[in-house]
């Protein structure tokens, strides 16, 4: 019987290996999978790229990854977010290295990683220094420049509910990068507020097919990254 | 030159980007000013809000208490969703604007050419940390970009340059400027002045502008 359910965070996220990329979903708060980020700053792994839209807030989640000096680069395309001190501190002093990439460049990257597709043109960032060295080609009179797609060893993603087959729903704007890293990740491991029984989740209605989820951890009540940050707190 | 004429109000400057938008369009708000444009579109008219974190049908904010951290716009700020609104992933929603389906969008900006070239994501500033976000997927995608700015930043400097000094999020994408002085239109003859706000005339625009500007003939 396929059964994709793990039985703890820290189980879920074992494989992590020291080099490997990490694709984490959320946008700033919303979709963070803060439990799994936390199982893994207890495993240790180092030496990650971590592929992310922001790099965290306060001194949890992301940030306390960034924290524990467990990532030496970060993909993403807008890192400085009010509430994030972690990050800019360890840039500005050359600790960390940061790819800065366009929203949708980055969505699309991963896409085309998570769909067998090596590399695509694209408008944007034509004229801007983010296009300096990439190649330039012309379509129909217009300037696109080549990008690369994105794959990663792992990807870590909050979602509301899954089944042991690996079938996901996300809840509202939490869904943001969650359905592409799923694609674009070797083993894709999922925190899910619900496990609902196979053939629960109407086949219609399936965002993400179980074929792109390697694990799912039932986390019931996932911390509010807001809160945390409110009451000051850290990790670890 | 330094007459003290306070032009439009912020709300005064979304109304005005409002009543410019057409009912049916689908629109994308910058963060920071733009999202005032939200709470004035005029009765009757029926306007889609994107928000490229995955929501289309952008509602107003939530009341106290009923915020959820699941529900915010780009700015992280929390919304609701309108009914009839949908959510989709990252890549549908910059296929949204990348694929030229978003019809508006509002942005903010440090600097915009007599050209139409826009400058709002980076001041080049040695050490300060480079954020994109979006801003660079929107102007190559989204029909019609609106920016909606101060006419001058605080120390008094034009934000409407022959040429942008800082580094560009798009060249030549800018169709309209909405400052707290004036609407300018951006035309293959330059910058077209289309309305000032009142006290501002002639004379004291050109004060305050660094790229040469054109006026209806009365």
């Amino acid at each position: 019987m396929i059964d994709k359910i793990a039985n703890s965070a820290s189980e879920a996220i074992s494989a992590v290996f020291d080099g490997a990329t990490v694709m984490i979903s959320g946008f700033g708060e919303a979709g963070s999978p803060v439990e799994l980020i936390h199982a893994l700053i207890d495993h240790g792994a180092r030496d990650l790229t971590v592929v992310s839209n922001n790099t965290g807030n306060g001194h949890v989640g992301l940030a306390a990854l960034i924290e524990n000096r467990q990532v030496k680069k970060m993909i993403c395309s807008f890192p400085r977010t009010a509430d994030s001190v972690v990050f800019p501190e360890l840039y500005c002093r050359g600790e960390i290295e940061l790819e800065l990439v366009p929203q949708g460049t980055l969505a699309e990257r991963i896409r085309a990683g998570g769909a067998g597709i090596p590399a695509f043109y694209t408008p944007t960032s034509v004229n801007t220094p983010l296009a300096e060295g990439k190649e330039l080609r012309e379509f129909g009179g217009r300037s696109y420049i080549l990008e690369y797609g994105l794959k990663a060893d792992f990807a870590l993603v909050k979602c509301r509910a899954a089944d042991r087959y690996g079938n996901l729903l996300y809840n509202k704007t939490a869904r943001n990068f969650g359905p592409v890293m799923c694609m674009a990740a070797e083993c894709a491991i999922v925190q899910a507020e619900e496990i609902v029984g196979a053939g629960s989740i109407d086949p219609e209605a399936v965002v993400t097919p179980g074929i792109f989820v390697s694990r799912v951890v039932h986390i019931a009540d996932p911390a509010s990254e807001n809160r945390l940050l409110k009451e000051g707190r850290r990790y670890p | 030159m330094s007459r003290d004429i306070k032009g439009w109000s912020r709300e005064e400057m979304a109304r005005k980007v409002a009543e410019d938008i057409p009912g049916g369009s689908y629109v994308n708000l910058g963060i920071g000013m733009p999202e005032l444009v939200a709470n004035h579109i005029p009765e009757g008219r029926e306007v889609i809000f994107h928000t490229e974190n995955g929501l289309l049908g952008v509602g107003p904010s939530p009341v106290t208490g009923a915020e959820d951290d699941e529900l915010i716009n780009a700015g992280k700020k929390p919304v609701t969703a309108i009914k009839g609104a949908s959510y989709f992933h990252h890549a549908d929603s910059f296929a949204m604007v990348r694929g030229g389906h978003i019809d508006i969008c509002v942005l903010g900006a440090f600097q915009v050419s007599e050209k139409g070239d826009l400058a709002n994501w980076s001041t080049g500033t040695p050490g300060a940390i480079p954020a994109v976000g979006g801003a660079m997927d929107l102007v190559e995608g989204v029909k019609t970009i609106f920016v909606m700015t101060n006419h001058t930043t605080r120390g008094g400097e034009s934000k409407i340059v022959p040429e942008c000094t800082y580094p560009l999020t798009g060249k030549g994408v800018v169709s309209r400027i909405y400052t707290n002085m004036a609407v300018i239109d951006i035309t293959e003859n330059g910058l077209m002045v289309r309305e000032t706000a009142p006290g501002a005339d002639r004379e004291y625009l050109e004060s305050i502008t660094d790229a040469p500007l054109t006026f209806p003939s009365k």
